[in-house]
C-alpha cells in the first residue's frame, strides 16, 4: 500500500502522541499516590507520636497503709481521708526506696514523683480498706519529667541547666531503674483521668463523657426533626413558593461555615436564651442544626430510593396518603436514614470550631454528669492539649486522636455495615 | 421538676389514648355499628392533643423564664446604681442569679442579697405556675379530644392533620436556624458599624483590635485599635490558593484516572481511601500541620537559606490542601462520569489517543462541573477554622510571601469570641461584622456552584 502524505505526517507524530499519552496517564498515577502519600504520612505522624502516649512510666513502692496516719477519724469519709497524710508516707516510701536523706535530697526525690501519687493512695484505700494497716506494693506514676527521661527526651549529655531534671535526679532514676522499680505500662490515666494540667494524670474521660452527651443531645434533635423534613419534602410538600425556600435554606446552611453556627449558639442560646456557657445542651443544640442538613439530604435520597409501586400498592388496597408514607415507605427508608444519621453524627464528634465559641473550652476537672454540667469534648480536648508546652502532652495529643479516630472509624464502619446489611436492591 | 413535668404529661398522653378508646368503643357497641376510623385514630387524637401543646408550653417557658426574670430584676436595681455598659449589668445578674442557687462569693453587696432572695420567690412561683399551666393545658386539650369523639368524628383525617402539622413545622427549623444565623450576626454587625465605618473596615489596611482603653503591653501607651479587614482576607486569600494549589492538581489528576484509566477494583479501593482524608477531624490537621509540617517547612526552609516562620502560611494551606483534596477528587470524579460515552467513542473513533480524547473533548464537556466543584472547594477552604488557628498564627501581616504568618478571617473570629467578651466592645462586635462577610463570601461562592452545576446538567439530561 502506498503511503500517503498524510500517512507519513501521522506516524510521524506516533511516537510523540503516545510519549504523551504516557506522560498524562502517569500523571494521574502520581497524583494519586501522593494523595495517598498524605493520608499515609498523616496517621504515620499520628500513629508514631499517640501509641507511646498510651504507656506511661510507673514506679513501684512499698507504702505502709496505716490506718491512723491515713484515716484520722476513722469512717473513710472523703474529708477524713484527705485530712491523713496520704502525701507523706507515699513521700516516705520513695525516700527510703532511694535513700534520700538530706533536704536537697529530698527535695530531688519528691519532684520524680506525680503530684497526683497522693489522691492514687486514697482512692487505692478507698476501694480497699481491708488492707489498712499493712504493708502493699503500690504502682505510682512518674512526673512527666522523669517519664520524659526514660523515653529518651531528656539527655544526660545536655548540661544540667538546660535540662528540666538536674544531675542528681537522674541518678536516682538510674538507680531505681536497675534495681526493676520502673515498670513501663498501660496508662490508667489517660482512660480514666481526667482534665489536668500535669502532664502524666491528664485523661480523656470527662472529654469523652461530654462527647457523649453532646452527641446524644444532637441526635435526639436532629434525627427526629431531620426525619420528619425529609419526610415533609418528599412525600407531602406540594411544588411551591414555599418549599421552594426550605430547600434554599437547607442548601444554604449545608454551606455556612461551622464557626457561624457557633456564632449563632453564642447570640441566641448563651446571650438570648440565658442557657449557660460550656454545656453540652447548648453544644448538642449547635451540632443539631449543623448536622441538620446532611440528615435530610441522605434522609431524602433514602425515600427517593423507594419504588414508587410500594406507594401505589398501599394506595391500591384503600391506604391513605399518610398511612402508606409511614407504613411502607418510611420503614424501608430507615436503614439509608440511619447510615446518613451516623454519618452526620460522626461529622459531629470531629467537630470543634462551634464548640469553642460557646465556652466548651474551659479547664474542668469534674466529669459532667448531666447535660446541664460545664463540660467538654473530645475534639477540644485535643485542641486544649496541643497548645501545652509538655512533651508529654503531646504524645498524649496524639492518643487521644487517636481515640478520636478509632470512635468516627466505627462509626463509618458501622454505616457501611448497616447500608450493605440492610440494603435492598428494587 | 421539669423532667417530672415530662413524665406526667405523657403519663397524660397515655390515659387519653385509652380514655378515647373507650369512648369510641362504647359509643359502638351501643348502636352496633362501625366507626369512621380505626379504633387507635380516636385514642390517638386526644394523646396527642394532651402531649404537645404542654409539650410546648414547658420548653418554651424553660427557655423564658431567665429572660423574663432578667429584666425584672433589672427594674428592681437601686437608682444610684453606677453602671458602666451591659457588661456590668450582666455581671449583677449572675451574681444575683449565683447566690439564688447557694453559691455566695465573698460579700455582696445588701441589695443583691435582697434581689436573690426574691429571685429564689420568683424562681419557686415560677415552677409551681409552670408544673400547674402544663398539666391543666394537657388535661383540657385532652378533654376537648375526647369531648369531639362521636360516631361521625373523622378521627383519621384529623390525627393526620394533625401529624402535617408536625412535619410542617419540624421543615421550618431549617429557615428559622438561616433567621437566627442572619439576626445573630446582623444586629451585632450594625452595631459594630456605628463604632467603626464600614469604609474603614472594608478598606483599611492594619487589623489591631484592643479592648477600649486598654494598654498596650509595657509600652505605658493607650493602643491605638484598628479595624481594616484587607489583612484577614488577604490572609484567607493567600492560604486558599496555596490550599488550591496542592488540592486542584492533585485531585483534579485522581479524578482523571479514576475515572478515566483505572479498573473497576482499583477505582472501589481508593476512593474510599481518598475520602478518608475528608472524615479526619480538621483539629487533628491544625495538630498535624502545627506539629509535623510546619517544623518539617521549616528545617527545610532553614537549609536552603530561607527564613520561614514557625507558624506560616504555608504550613495551614499545604495541609488544609490536603483535605480538600477529596472534596475536588470526587466531584469531579462524578461529573467526569457523567460524561456521555458517545463523546469518548467518537473521539476514539476519528484517531485520538485517550489522552487526547479527555483533554480535547471529555475535560470541556466537564469543565462546568470541574469549575463548581473548585469553587465549592474554595468556600471549604475560606470557612476551615481548626487548622489556621492552629497553624497559620494570629498576627495581621499584610503580605503575600507564603513564608510569612498570616492570620485568617475564621481565626480572628475564634480568638476574640473565645474566653470572656465585652459585649460594649468594638472588638468583640468586629468578630460578627467579620462573620457577616464570611457568610456573605462562602452564600455567594455556593450560588454560583450551584448555579454552574445546574446548567450543566441539563445539556446532556
Amino acid at each position: 500500500m502506498p503511503t500517503t502524505n498524510t500517512d507519513q505526517l501521522v506516524n510521524a507524530s506516533l511516537k510523540l502522541r503516545r510519549k504523551k499519552e504516557r506522560r498524562f496517564k502517569m500523571l494521574g498515577i502520581l497524583a494519586i499516590a501522593l494523595a495517598l502519600c498524605f493520608l499515609v504520612t498523616l496517621m504515620v505522624s499520628i500513629l508514631s507520636k499517640g501509641i507511646p502516649g498510651f504507656f506511661q512510666y510507673y514506679i513501684t513502692l512499698s507504702v505502709d497503709l496505716d490506718r491512723e496516719r491515713l484515716d484520722p477519724i476513722g469512717d473513710l469519709s472523703d474529708q477524713s481521708l484527705f485530712d491523713g497524710q496520704a502525701n507523706k508516707i507515699v513521700q516516705e516510701a520513695i525516700f527510703l526506696k532511694t535513700g534520700a536523706t538530706s533536704r536537697n535530697e529530698k527535695k530531688a526525690v519528691r519532684k520524680l514523683l506525680s503530684n497526683g501519687s497522693d489522691t492514687r493512695l486514697i482512692s487505692f484505700v478507698k476501694s480497699n480498706p481491708k488492707l489498712l494497716d499493712s504493708t502493699q506494693k503500690l504502682k505510682f506514676a512518674l512526673d512527666d519529667d522523669a517519664d520524659s527521661y526514660f523515653r529518651g527526651f531528656v539527655k544526660k549529655q545536655t548540661p544540667e541547666k538546660q535540662r528540666r531534671l538536674s544531675d542528681l535526679q537522674i541518678e536516682y532514676l538510674d538507680t531505681m531503674n536497675k534495681s526493676g522499680l520502673i515498670s513501663y505500662q498501660i496508662s490508667d490515666y489517660l482512660f480514666f483521668g481526667s482534665a489536668s494540667r500535669n502532664a502524666e494524670m491528664a485523661g480523656i474521660k470527662g472529654a469523652a463523657i461530654g462527647s457523649l452527651l453532646t452527641l446524644t443531645v444532637c441526635f435526639l434533635i436532629s434525627f427526629p426533626i431531620g426525619v420528619a423534613t425529609a419526610v415533609y419534602l418528599e412525600e407531602f410538600a406540594p411544588k411551591n413558593k414555599f418549599t421552594e425556600l426550605i430547600e434554599i435554606n437547607i442548601n444554604n446552611l449545608a454551606a455556612v461555615p461551622s464557626v457561624v453556627f457557633g456564632i449563632l449558639g453564642l447570640a441566641m442560646f448563651i446571650n438570648l436564651f440565658g442557657l449557660p456557657r460550656s454545656i453540652p445542651l447548648v453544644g448538642g443544640m449547635v451540632l443539631a442544626l449543623m448536622t441538620l442538613p446532611t440528615i435530610i439530604i441522605s434522609s431524602r435520597a433514602a425515600i427517593k430510593a423507594v419504588p414508587p409501586s410500594i406507594r401505589i400498592g398501599a394506595l391500591g388496597v384503600g391506604a391513605s396518603k399518610v398511612q402508606a408514607t409511614m407504613h411502607h415507605v418510611v420503614p424501608l427508608a430507615i436503614p439509608g436514614m440511619l447510615t446518613g444519621t451516623i454519618i452526620g453524627m460522626a461529622q459531629a464528634l470531629g467537630e470543634t470550631a462551634p464548640l469553642l465559641m460557646i465556652g466548651m473550652v474551659a479547664f474542668i476537672v469534674d466529669v459532667p454528669g448531666s447535660v446541664m454540667d460545664p463540660g467538654t469534648v473530645l475534639p477540644v480536648q485535643i485542641f486544649m492539649w496541643a497548645d501545652f508546652a509538655e512533651r508529654m502532652f503531646i504524645q498524649k495529643t496524639s492518643s487521644a486522636i487517636i481515640i478520636l479516630l478509632l470512635f468516627l472509624i466505627l462509626m463509618n464502619g458501622g454505616a457501611i455495615w448497616l447500608r450493605k446489611k440492610l440494603e435492598r436492591r428494587w | 421538676m421539669f423532667l417530672l413535668i415530662t413524665a406526667a404529661t405523657l403519663l397524660f398522653g397515655v390515659i387519653f389514648y385509652f380514655l378515647g378508646v373507650n369512648k369510641i368503643k362504647r359509643i359502638c357497641s351501643q348502636d352496633d355499628i362501625r366507626p369512621n376510623s380505626l379504633f387507635g385514630y380516636h385514642g390517638a387524637y386526644p394523646a396527642i392533643l394532651a402531649v404537645a401543646p404542654a409539650l410546648v408550653l414547658l420548653s418554651i417557658w424553660l427557655v423564658c423564664d431567665d429572660l423574663i426574670f432578667n429584666s425584672m430584676l433589672e427594674a428592681r436595681f437601686p437608682d444610684d446604681l453606677e453602671v458602666k455598659g451591659r457588661q456590668t449589668i450582666l455581671i449583677l445578674l449572675a451574681q444575683i442569679r449565683n447566690i439564688s442557687d447557694g453559691i455566695i462569693v465573698g460579700q455582696p453587696d445588701e441589695w443583691i442579697l435582697i434581689l436573690s432572695q426574691q429571685l429564689s420567690a420568683w424562681r419557686a412561683n415560677s415552677e409551681v405556675a409552670n408544673a400547674i399551666g402544663a398539666v391543666g393545658l394537657s388535661v383540657f386539650c385532652g378533654f376537648i379530644g375526647i369531648s369531639r369523639i362521636n360516631l361521625n368524628f373523622r378521627a383519621r383525617k384529623a390525627v393526620e392533620t394533625l401529624f402535617l402539622t408536625g412535619l410542617i413545622i419540624c421543615s421550618l427549623i431549617a429557615i428559622i436556624t438561616t433567621i437566627g444565623i442572619v439576626f445573630s450576626v446582623i444586629f451585632e454587625s450594625i452595631r459594630f458599624f456605628k463604632l467603626i465605618s464600614p469604609l474603614e473596615f472594608l478598606t483599611g489596611t492594619v487589623w489591631n483590635p484592643e479592648f477600649e482603653g486598654a494598654e498596650r503591653a509595657g509600652s505605658g501607651q493607650q493602643g491605638m485599635s484598628a479595624y481594616g479587614s484587607i489583612p484577614l482576607f488577604a490572609g484567607t486569600f493567600l492560604i486558599s490558593i496555596i490550599a488550591l494549589s496542592v488540592s486542584v492538581p492533585v485531585g483534579l489528576f485522581s479524578a482523571i484516572y479514576l475515572s478515566e484509566y483505572a479498573s473497576k477494583k482499583a477505582r472501589a479501593t481508593i476512593k474510599p481511601l481518598l475520602e478518608i482524608l475528608a472524615g479526619v477531624p480538621t483539629v487533628v490537621y491544625g495538630f498535624f500541620a502545627a506539629l509535623t509540617v510546619a517544623p518539617f517547612f521549616r528545617e527545610t526552609g532553614g537549609l536552603l537559606g530561607l527564613n520561614v516562620a514557625s507558624e506560616s502560611a504555608l504550613a495551614a494551606g499545604f495541609v488544609m490542601g490536603i483535605m480538600i483534596i477529596p472534596f475536588i477528587s470526587s466531584l469531579s470524579d462524578d461529573v467526569i462520569s457523567a460524561v456521555p460515552q458517545s463523546l469518548r467513542d467518537a473521539a476514539l473513533g476519528l484517531g485520538s489517543t485517550k489522552s487526547e480524547a479527555i483533554k480535547k473533548v471529555v475535560l470541556p464537556a466537564a469543565l462546568p462541573g470541574i469549575v463548581a466543584s473548585i469553587i465549592l472547594a474554595v468556600s471549604r477552604a475560606v470557612g476551615e477554622t481548626m487548622i489556621v488557628v492552629m497553624a497559620a498564627g494570629l498576627a495581621a501581616n499584610l503580605s503575600v510571601n507564603p513564608l510569612d504568618a498570616v492570620t485568617t478571617v475564621t481565626a480572628q473570629i475564634v480568638t476574640i469570641l473565645v474566653g470572656d467578651q465585652e459585649f460594649e466592645s468594638a472588638k468583640t462586635l468586629s468578630a460578627f461584622a467579620l462573620a457577616l462577610t464570611l457568610i456573605c463570601i462562602t452564600l455567594v461562592l455556593n450560588f454560583f456552584a450551584l448555579k454552574i452545576v445546574k446548567k450543566y446538567r441539563e445539556q446532556y439530561e
